[in-house]
């Protein structure tokens, strides 16, 4: 029965999420006005800002789970499953995250000729927050799985979604004497026409991430399942 | 009717980059899924094999 | 009150262990000696006091990180850890028993290394000292409960590094600004990691080496 209505709610977000990111992709290319300032290639700030947002928002949602595994200290379930979400949405944090850092890039090359900008606040704190997360990975493999492994990948999630904004700050801070910036980041003033346009896609990101959530939590539940079917039959 | 780009070409090309390598991934991350929704249907039938044997 | 005297016996049980034994602070001492060394060469002639300031730091974290790394190992290689778990006190003491051990030790190398840094390239004033002291703080409690990680698992210390170092990354901020003299609010800022971050730690650990 479960099973059922997930499937149904994967196939509406699925559905939800293509089509809002055509109209995205419709809006960012024919409708909002080209910059005055930046020219064209500041269209891939329509995808490179909200993909970054969306990553924050997963490792928000990895950390929420997180919680939920520390908490759930009786039930063997509910941390597996709990464990399991997180580990789900901080792995896509990180795809998000690296395709941020791809995107950014991509964007300086285009803007400034530079392939990396330490003047970026955005594309550093991504790297920092890149490389922590990765570490993620390696702690979770060198692990086996079971209570102990759920529970150091939780407060390491937890010790992530704080040291976004410490990290935030420190890159702040840091750029008082380092080598002074000369580029600056994108300004904050937008016409309506692309407010309307950046909303758009940031909402088409927010489900394309639901929707890889659920399909890869899916892809993997019944992998565990299976494998729970065959020590039965074995 | 679209109107043509007023920026030089090269611009064009980057544009297109950052937002080919979204495409690029949100399709290898299908083919990744689909790949390992073929690994479990195997899986799957082999199961339902040893249920019949087990009678 | 049993909580700090369980603290107190557990570092002084680290501080034994390593008078007795003279492995982990004869290392890191040397170490920072020679990564001085090491970095004056490195350094082009005429470079700026605040480059070799950033030296100065990145010798700190890496000489952390050897401490950091020696902490656990007597416990993992000898199956204390799992002992120390079942005795009666609350788990987190056993953090912040060690992480006072380790803050002696990286407090103990320091006394060495800021004389040298100071006669091997330039002086260093009242707040590089005081930033040194706060992202100590930090990097010992931080540390320790990285390093009861690392430790779990079959990498072993071979994680330490790669866990610890993004979480370095705003201490050394921190500590830099500080001491190149670009205000206050970089001392703040140390201050405001340690107790963050300390805080987090400190409830996390009983989570970090429950078994079952």
């Amino acid at each position: 029965m479960g099973l059922i209505r997930a499937q149904n709610r994967t196939t509406a977000v699925a559905t939800l999420a293509v089509l809002l990111l055509g109209s995205a992709l419709g809006l960012i290319f024919f409708y909002a006005p080209t910059d005055a300032d930046q020219g064209f290639s500041q269209r891939i700030f329509y995808f490179h800002v909200p993909i970054a947002l969306t990553s924050y928002v997963c490792f928000a949602w990895g950390a929420w789970k997180a919680l939920g595994v520390l908490r759930a200290t009786e039930d063997p379930e509910r941390v597996e499953r709990n464990d399991l979400e997180s580990y789900v949405a901080v792995h896509l944090g990180v795809v998000f995250g690296a395709l941020t850092l791809i995107t950014g890039s991509i964007w300086a090359r285009a803007s400034w000729g530079v392939w990396w900008s330490w003047g970026e606040d955005q594309l550093v704190l991504f790297l920092v927050l890149f490389l922590f997360y990765c570490a993620y990975f390696m702690l979770r493999f060198s692990v086996a799985p079971g209570r102990q492994r759920a529970n150091m990948s939780a407060v390491y999630a937890l010790f992530g979604v704080v040291l976004i904004p410490v990290s935030f700050l420190a890159i702040r801070l840091s750029k008082k004497f380092i080598h002074p910036v000369v580029f600056t980041s994108h300004g904050p003033q937008m016409a309506t026409s692309q407010l309307a346009t950046f909303c758009v896609a940031l909402a088409a990101m927010l489900l394309l991430f639901a929707t890889l959530y659920h399909v890869e939590l899916a892809g993997k539940r019944v992998d565990i399942r299976l494998r729970e079917l065959r020590e039965l039959l074995t | 009717m679209t109107v043509p780009p007023k920026a030089p070409p090269s611009e064009w090309q980057y544009v297109a980059a950052a937002y080919g390598v979204v495409f690029v991934f949100v399709l290898g991350w299908v083919a990744i899924i689909g790949a390992k929704l073929q690994r479990l249907q195997r899986q799957l039938g082999d199961l339902v094999e040893k249920a019949r044997d087990r009678g | 009150m049993s909580y700090l005297a369980d603290v107190a016996a557990l570092a002084r049980k680290d501080l034994l262990l390593e008078l007795r034994a003279k492995e982990t602070l004869p290392s890191m001492l040397l170490f920072v000696v020679a990564a001085l060394a090491i970095f004056h060469f490195a350094l082009p002639a005429g470079t700026s006091h605040a480059a070799a300031l950033g030296l100065l730091w990145s010798a700190l974290v890496f000489t952390a990180l050897l401490g950091l790394t020696r902490a656990f190992v007597p416990e993992r290689e000898q199956g204390l850890l799992d002992a120390l778990v079942l005795a009666p006190c609350d788990r987190s003491a056993i953090w912040l028993g060690k992480a006072i051990a380790v803050f002696a030790f990286l407090a103990a190398a320091e006394v060495v290394a800021l004389p040298a840094f100071a006669a091997f390239f330039s002086s260093i004033d009242g707040s590089t000292v005081a930033a040194v002291a706060l992202a100590d703080v930090g990097i010992c409690t931080v540390g320790t409960l990285l390093g009861a990680m690392a430790v779990a698992g079959h990498a072993r210390e071979l994680l330490l590094p790669l866990l610890f170092l993004p979480l370095a990354i705003p201490i050394v901020v921190g500590g830099v600004g500080a001491s190149a003299g670009a205000g206050p609010r970089y001392l703040l800022f140390l201050v405001l990691y340690d107790a963050v971050f300390s805080l987090l730690a400190w409830g996390s650990f009983e989570y970090v080496v429950a078994e079952e």
